[in-house]
């Protein structure tokens, strides 16, 4: 479990605080917290900034720093010039819980979007989040766009042409060259953290699991472990092999997947439909483990709903042979075409300052050069524990989409090599643990899960009574998305498809 | 380029015969639940959507089902409630009507009994009739779809998207995802329609020629599944537009939602909740 250092600082001593954090301790903006507790004693808003170590194999460490903001003069310093990863952050908060940012550089609400009322900020405990907030007319959003002689905006989205998840892309170029893209998202925004506040741990787990489809097992396991250390308890050893195998699975077909998607956006249709093929073969093995195809199902508070029997196992073992002889032939094919590797290539470059600046996660990050993999970090599942798996974190140094889609490949190559070992590793044992009824109040927990995206952290408070007090999700798209708008900026308008797929971000799981 | 073509002979057809031959979901899959009759039918709080609801007058304890809500997450068929309630394996589910999707059971009585009762039933077949033979005269048996993105959490996105894939290859059946709405006889929505939404799902469904088809994918789209209505969500597209078909699951597998379009399409019937 990790180790968690909190500190109370006062607001105007918090850039300062943060700045020593980000210097001299070279550590990373891991998540923002804002809670209401006005109900509370305290009387008051609170904000938690989480750190967390960027160094290789370093601690597993969060330290958090907690400021009191007065609810009748609710104002922060901005900690967003220092700390770029703190803009959405701030720009969140100021929406949904009206804390406002002082000194942050842009105005522009983030979260609620069309005429939403003035002064109505939905995650206040006061305010009754359970009837919708009508529709109004509303001034176009004012979305940032480069003016001159020549040249023209683009807008493209909320809604796509093909099957995708909604966001707005407004481009500004000349010709074909992006000067400046600007995205705007959180249409998918459907309030679930407020969803879940008053419920049961045990019942907001379903909704956690739904925030994202195709990182139920990363978002489900991440909220468990918050929810086991408010419990005090730890999954049994054969119940952590199994979530794990099965955050390792979610791993491997998003990443087969997200390879044969990364060549539609480079016209190379064998690869596209050879990349779905393998993601089917592993959607209908995760149907017969999961009883769903997208593994829903399988982890629960206090261990793993169903077991792995050895037939399962027998058939997992012989999917995972199959795909990874598809992997290797589709990468080939890919490494092969001349068309696609020139696209790719040079395309959509994110430089490695910029990864570390924006907290950028997951395979964007470590293609950048950045070294960071929360399994190792921040170990978790069957991470944790005296002998874990030997784990090899891959990164590529040139930050482009080629750099990307090889990490990628070479990921999934490494989530089949952990799956097997897991499986080597099974033990007879009990699959649950059960958690106390109700849970102990007043507690947090909080966990970061590698999930197929990257690092989702975890933010979970218990209330007097044992319920969800809050929840957040840091989800990794929610940093990697500013990054996809800078390395889209390198590259030329009909490329930005394939910038967007060898990113591959979640809409839901940032906008919750 | 001859790589490519020996990899692909080497595979050979993986396509699918469904709808032509049927579809065996595999042991753990959890499809429609089962209601038996007993006083250990769970209660409403067990189940994290909201799907079921109990009424209790002179005949008993009428516990109800709305498949539209249920998520599938098999809670009410757990220990202690195994037994009471089954995790059936039937996935055709989608139905034209959002009262056909519910279950309701009285607790002490044996019957399961559809939604509503039998004279509205037989009025809605009637209007079925009509509208699927009104689909085939405009569509022919042939369905250009817009996908709309009403907020999901991208799991029947994908699911829409394996539509296209080698092993389900909707195609063959005459379905197919176009790029634009005017290019579309209807749309796919997924999601419960949030509030940062509403408009562009509006729009998109006026861009689309009339008459048109509506066909609610997923919990979500069908009721507001787990999110439900709030402060950013509708709570369920026919809270917004008109839908003609409702596909329960969370996701649907690809086949129930193959199976809901040709229900759309007035080409297979529309299962109704079996009366025991």
């Amino acid at each position: 479990m990790a180790d968690h250092t909190v500190r109370f600082v006062d607001p105007a001593d918090l850039p300062a605080a943060a700045a020593v954090l980000t210097g001299s301790h070279a550590m990373a903006l891991a998540t923002v917290v804002a809670t209401d507790e006005t109900a509370t004693p305290d009387g008051d808003l609170k904000v938690r900034y989480v750190f967390e170590p960027t160094a290789p194999g370093g601690p597993d460490r969060f330290v958090t720093l907690v400021i009191s903001v007065d609810a009748t003069r609710p104002e922060v310093p901005s900690l967003t010039t220092l700390v770029p990863a703190a803009n959405w952050h701030e720009r969140e908060m100021r929406d949904l819980f009206g804390i406002v940012p002082v000194g942050h550089p842009d105005p522009r609400p983030l979260v609620v979007h069309d005429g939403w009322p003035q002064g109505v900020f939905p995650l206040r405990k006061a305010f009754d989040g359970s009837r919708r907030v009508a529709v109004e007319p509303a001034a176009e959003f004012p979305h940032l766009v480069a003016e001159g002689e020549g040249v023209f905006e683009i807008p493209v989205g909320p809604i796509h042409a093909g099957i995708i998840e909604p966001g707005h892309f407004r481009f500004s170029s000349v010709g074909e060259t992006v000067l400046n893209l600007d995205a705007r998202l959180f249409y998918t925004h459907r309030g679930l953290e407020k969803r879940m506040e008053g419920l049961s741990p045990l019942d907001a787990f379903y909704v956690v699991e739904r925030i994202c489809g195709v990182c139920s097992v990363a978002h489900g396991l991440g909220y468990c472990e918050a929810l086991e250390q408010i419990a005090g308890v730890a999954a049994p050893p054969r119940a952590r092999l199994i979530r794990t195998i099965a955050l390792e699975l979610e791993r491997l077909y998003n990443h087969v997947g997200d390879v044969g998607n990364v060549c539609a956006g480079a016209a190379f249709h064998y690869g596209t439909t050879a990349g779905m093929r393998l993601k089917e073969t592993l959607q209908q093995v995760n149907e017969r483990l999961a009883g769903n195809r997208f593994l829903r199902g399988l982890v629960i508070p206090g261990g793993a709903r169903l077991d792995l029997s050895s037939d399962l196992l027998r058939v997992l073992a012989a999917t995972l042979r199959d795909t990874l002889a598809g992997l290797d032939a589709l990468m080939e094919r890919i490494e092969a075409n001349p068309s696609v590797v020139d696209r790719l290539d040079d395309t959509g470059v994110l430089h490695h300052q910029t990864a570390l600046d924006l907290a950028v996660a997951g395979v964007a990050a470590r293609a950048s050069g950045v070294d960071r993999d929360a399994r190792r970090d921040h170990p978790h599942g069957a991470f944790v524990g005296v002998d874990p798996p030997d784990l090899h974190v891959v990164t590529a140094s040139e930050g482009d989409a080629m750099a990307r889609v090889t990490v990628r490949a070479l990921e999934a190559r490494e989530s089949i090599r952990l799956i097997g070992e897991f499986v080597r590793r099974l033990e007879a044992g009990p699959l649950q643990i059960a958690l106390a009824d109700p849970l102990p109040g007043g507690r947090i927990g909080i966990s970061a899960i590698e999930s197929a995206r990257g690092e989702a952290v975890h933010w979970l408070r218990t209330d007097a009574a044992g319920r969800v007090e809050r929840y957040h999700l840091r989800s990794p798209s929610y940093h990697n998305w500013p990054a996809v708008a800078l390395a889209g900026q390198t590259a030329i308008v009909p490329d930005f498809p394939l910038v967007n797929k060898s990113f591959e971000l979640c809409y839901s799981c940032t906008d919750r | 380029m001859l790589r490519i073509l020996i990899n692909a002979l080497r595979t050979g057809v993986v396509t699918t015969h469904y709808p032509a031959e049927p579809s065996v979901p595999p042991d753990r899959f959890r499809g429609a639940p089962v209601l038996r009759s007993g006083s250990r039918l769970p209660p409403p709080a067990v189940c994290p959507s909201g799907a079921l609801t109990e009424r209790i007058d002179a005949g008993g304890r009428h516990v109800a089902l709305d498949l539209a809500r249920c998520v599938f997450c098999g809670r009410c068929a757990e220990d202690p409630w195994e037994g009471a309630v089954t995790m059936g394996r039937d996935f055709e589910l989608a139905a034209r009507c959002r009262d056909d999707l519910r279950i309701e059971v009285v607790a002490d009585d044996a019957t399961i009994h559809g939604g509503s009762t039998a004279e509205p039933a037989r009025d809605r077949d009637a209007d079925a009739a009509r509208a699927s033979s009104e689909i085939r005269r405009v569509l022919g048996r042939s369905l250009q779809l817009r996908h709309l993105d009403a907020g999901s959490c991208n799991a029947c996105d994908w699911e829409l998207s394996a539509l296209l894939n080698p092993v389900y290859d909707v195609r063959r059946l005459g379905i197919d995802f176009v790029a634009s709405p005017r290019h579309a006889d209807g749309v796919a929505v997924t999601g419960p329609v949030t509030r940062n939404l509403e408009t562009a799902v509006r729009r998109t469904v006026e861009a689309v020629p009339d008459p048109r088809i509506v066909i609610a994918v997923g919990a979500c789209a069908a009721s507001g599944g787990i999110v439900g209505e709030g402060y950013a969500s509708a709570g369920g597209v026919d809270r917004i537009l008109p839908v003609d078909v409702y596909i329960p699951g969370c996701p649907p597998r690809p086949e129930a939602i193959i199976f809901g379009i040709l229900v759309a399409l007035g080409r297979l019937d529309a299962r109704r909740v079996r009366k025991a």
